[in-house]
């Protein structure tokens, strides 16, 4: 009855069967649900099979799980929501067609994660310079730039290499000062200008939110320099670290306050 | 005003799915092509979508109408079929095809992306990505009684395209 193969009895299914063929060796398994009772006769698994065979042969495996933080071997690859890593082939198809859509004008954002010593940074970039630098899971930092800045987000690390560089000599300890086009749009108003003195204060020294309060013309107004803070979009390049509380206390961080203290102790500005 | 998710959460999720779709329709070194195009494609009109609604009905809608202007490009005449060897006939065929398996997975292969192009989509979406007719539906662009009647038609065809290739 099939056509193909008639006479294995283990794969009655093999064959795509002449109209009306039941199929009885296609049983529940080969499916994605129930087929239906109009779904005709047989040959699904063997049609799955031959489908999948000429698919996974030539094309690249499920993306796999991978740590946070790109690195070098994992450069062409997107970081999933998960955490997962767009491997080999994939991922080099997923890196072809983003450089294609940058070198077009289609991507707003270009990220990349960035392993340092205090951990995976999210870094994201506008045309018009680093706009986000993130502490924790992609998937969050991704979604509120998708929703502030633009949907067309996209892992392009080398628009980051520049970053990534400067980053890396910041905390081998041979760079003090960042060099770098800022897009501030993710701060408005006196937050934005309480973050422009904030990258007045250099490497090593620390001020308090008073401090800045007053330098911005607000003496009063410590409370929404600390809230100026915690919602600094580029927190190790605009140095928030280095802000105190009156006394010496270390106050809040938005990557964790040990991340506050390795940055102050790497900076020579904390004893211990 | 509606969110999207970053484009960056829809190349995760569908990227291997994507391709997946693109080989089995227009094979190997065509379908890294159409991935490219697709994800520019979409790139460009991702900000202007006017809902975020089934975004992998869309992408893969996007994908579909890649695959047709790919065929349309290279013409009707390099059907994959067309490129087969020659049946040798009948029994010999038959003896030929179960003895070696992935030749004739190359036969099933080629027939499929010989299929007309709704037809194609809704057989791969439904064999090889393992969708529902709902979501078939949604890549088509019809109602679910009609991806239903592609992927019917899709194997029916299948089955007269072998038939006539292997046992004449």
């Amino acid at each position: 009855m099939t056509t193909l193969d008639p006479d294995d009895p283990g794969r009655g299914d093999v064959g795509l069967g002449g109209p009306g063929d039941p199929g009885p060796g296609d049983p529940g398994p080969g499916g994605p649900g129930d087929p239906g009772p109009g779904d005709p006769g047989l040959g699904r698994r063997r049609l799955r099979q031959a489908l999948d065979a000429a698919t996974t042969g030539a094309g690249p495996a499920a993306p796999t799980a991978g740590a946070g933080g790109d690195g070098q071997a994992a450069a062409g690859g997107g970081v999933a929501p998960g955490g997962g890593v767009a491997a080999g082939e994939l991922g080099q198809l997923v890196a072809a067609a983003s450089s294609r859509a940058d070198a077009e004008g289609l991507v707003d954002v270009a990220w990349v994660a960035h392993d340092t010593p205090v951990g995976a940074l999210t870094l994201a970039a506008t045309t018009v310079g680093l706009v986000k630098v993130g502490f924790g899971a992609d998937e969050a930092v991704l979604a509120d730039l998708a929703a502030r800045v633009s949907p067309r987000v996209v892992h392009l690390p080398r628009r980051l290499d520049v970053v990534r560089r400067q980053l890396d000599e910041y905390f081998a300890g041979g760079r003090h000062a960042f060099d770098l086009p800022l897009d501030r749009r993710l701060a408005r108003g006196y937050r934005l200008a309480v973050l422009d003195e904030l990258g007045q204060v250099p490497f090593g020294r620390t001020v308090t939110y008073g401090d800045l309060a007053r330098r911005t013309g607000h003496p009063g107004a410590s409370r929404a320099v600390g809230t100026a803070m915690a919602t600094n979009p580029l927190p190790v390049v605009l140095p928030c670290h280095r802000v105190l509380r009156s006394g010496g206390a270390l106050g809040g961080y938005g990557g964790g306050l040990d991340v506050k203290v390795w940055l102050l102790r790497h900076e020579g500005a904390l004893g211990g | 005003m509606v969110t999207l998710p970053p484009f960056q959460a829809l190349l995760d999720r569908h990227a291997a799915d994507l391709h997946r779709f693109l080989v089995a329709s227009v094979g190997p070194h065509d379908g890294a092509d159409c991935f490219q195009d697709v994800v520019v494609a979409a790139l460009r009109a991702y900000p202007g979508l006017a809902h975020a609604d089934n975004l992998r009905g869309w992408l893969f809608t996007i994908a579909h109408r890649k695959v047709v202007d790919h065929a349309r490009r290279r013409g009707r005449h390099a059907l994959p079929v067309a490129e087969l060897p020659e049946p040798p006939g009948g029994p010999v065929a038959v003896e030929a095809l179960r003895r070696v398996d992935d030749r004739a997975d190359g036969e099933l292969v080629a027939a499929v992306r010989a299929l007309p192009p709704k037809q194609r989509t809704a057989v791969v979406q439904r064999y090889l990505l393992d969708r529902s007719y709902g979501d078939v539906a949604a890549v088509l662009g019809c109602s679910e009684d009609a991806a239903r009647q592609n992927v019917r038609a899709g194997l029916q065809r299948l089955r007269r395209l072998l038939t006539v290739e292997v046992v004449p």
